[in-house]
């Protein structure tokens, strides 16, 4: 019977819930690496018991981990990242020169087709791709050398590489978003990149157009329809139908625009779910109501779905990795808050329950359906 | 045998006890020490140093015989005592955090 795997990242360890097919009881697994930061934890696509997880510390540094059984036991791989050639800079918050420094994984995604091959991002943001099982990292420096590097300029997080999308139709096709720089991509499998927010429109940058130095939070994509995809940017919910070449805004009537997750619905192409946040300087939902939006139009046209999230005193935020899908017949959506609770919807987002409700704050959610 | 006492956390990275014994060749300095600590643990690499600057971690401490040895050379020699085995040499995190 299939079931589906949610492989959950949290400031104090790593949490794995299961469930069969019905999505109604879980097992909780956990606390993994406990007491350390897991930025993400992610399946590959090729073998679902290849799991490979980041795991960091104030203290000690990046620990790369990954497991052969689903997550059951796990093995250190390696955790050396060493940027390609001389560093550089780039811009710190004052827009003085500061050298490029490595200071951890925020995403890891594995390849669709080899499960040896995962491509990470970091913080100071750049791209690395493993083809020995993560033994061995090297980085794509295509992108930090393609000419705006040295302008790159961090958001509040950290300069961070956040998102990656591969491209199911074309191998050599990548997509990737980092904070504040904005969104970028290849067509050549990472050797040479070029930014992609033209249609962007950022207020808090001195050229609102620019071609760089937008705060894009999230890039999620369709994998039946590559070409398009959908941006939660620091404000503003936006579209792309041609890869990326130009953006139109979706926002539509969204009580406000800002947030960090965006997601498709896995048969629903033009499906597609934020979770509104009241602004940059209030993280929290609207009015302390939880509510997720879902947009069954690829965007504009956004209705509420709240039954069983919290709607009164909820002040907890969904961060920009915290947001995941099922691919069951009835599509489930999944997000963690920094609250410690992971929610869940067996129905599209109709309905939702909690399966966990105390872990320490959610960084990232990933899900697995498993046959 | 040099005897190394580790935080809690690379412990258990480490999936050892309190305290751990490594053979140094040469002479023992801090450097040597997490050569062999790294050399005979390497799932610790990069958790004690920075992997690419081979620096202490800011929220590190090396301790021995009462001392702070965390802005010594890392290639001053360690106590007698360390040398010889009768004192541990310290790595302490540092009290910080929630």
């Amino acid at each position: 019977m299939s079931g589906v795997r949610v492989l959950v990242g949290t400031r104090k360890g790593a949490f794995i819930l299961s469930s069969d097919a019905k999505r109604e009881k879980w097992d909780v697994s956990g606390p993994h690496f406990a007491g350390w930061e897991i930025y993400h934890l992610k399946g590959s696509p090729a073998d679902p018991n290849r799991l490979y997880a980041s795991q960091s510390s104030g203290w000690f540094g990046q620990v790369m981990q990954r497991s052969n059984d689903g997550g059951k036991n796990w093995e250190t791989i390696g955790n050396k990242f060493a940027y390609d050639g001389v560093p550089g800079t780039h811009q710190w918050y004052d827009g003085t020169p500061h050298p490029w420094e490595f200071k951890r994984v925020w995403h890891l995604e594995p390849s669709l087709t080899d499960p040896d091959t995962v491509y990470a991002g970091i913080e100071d943001a750049a791209i690395f791709k493993t083809t020995d099982g993560g033994q061995n990292w090297q980085e794509l420096s295509g992108l930090r050398g393609h000419g705006t590097g040295p302008c790159w300029q961090p958001g509040a997080g950290g300069l961070c590489l956040h998102t990656i999308l591969l491209d199911p139709s074309d191998p050599d096709r990548m997509f990737i978003a980092i904070s504040a720089a904005g969104a970028f991509r290849t067509d050549d499998a990472g050797k040479t990149w070029k930014p992609i927010n033209q249609g962007l429109r950022s207020q808090y940058i001195p050229d609102p157009t620019a071609e760089i130095g937008h705060c894009v939070h999230r890039l999620a994509m369709h994998r039946s329809r590559p070409g398009i995809l959908y941006m939660q940017k620091h404000w503003d919910v936006m579209r792309t139908d041609n890869a990326g070449d130009s953006w139109q805004e979706v926002s539509g009537n969204l009580p406000t625009d800002f947030g960090f997750v965006i997601d498709v619905h896995a048969h629903e192409p033009e499906t597609i779910y934020v979770v509104p946040i009241k602004s940059d300087s209030e993280h929290f939902p609207m009015e302390g109501k939880l509510r997720v939006y879902r947009s069954r139009t690829g965007g504009n046209d956004w209705e509420p779905l709240s039954k069983g999230l919290p709607q009164s005193n909820c002040y907890v935020n969904v961060l920009r990795d915290a947001m995941a899908v099922d691919s069951l017949d009835s599509c489930g959506i999944y997000f963690g808050t920094t609250g410690g609770q992971v929610y869940a919807s067996a129905d599209s987002g109709d309905n939702w329950a909690p399966i966990v409700h105390d872990l320490p704050a959610v960084l990232s959610v990933e899900v697995q359906t498993l046959p | 045998m040099i005897q190394v006492m580790l935080p809690v956390h690379l412990r258990t990275l480490a999936q050892v006890g309190s305290e751990i014994s490594v053979n140094v060749q040469g002479e023992v300095t801090t450097r040597s020490v997490i050569d062999a600590i790294e050399a005979r643990y390497p799932m610790l690499r990069g958790t004690i140093r920075d992997y690419n600057t081979q620096e202490r971690r800011p929220f590190l401490r090396f301790f021995a015989c009462q001392e702070d040895l965390s802005h010594e050379s890392p290639d001053a020699p360690l106590p007698a005592e360390v040398v010889s085995g009768r004192e541990p040499f310290l790595i302490i995190g540092a009290i910080a955090g929630g």
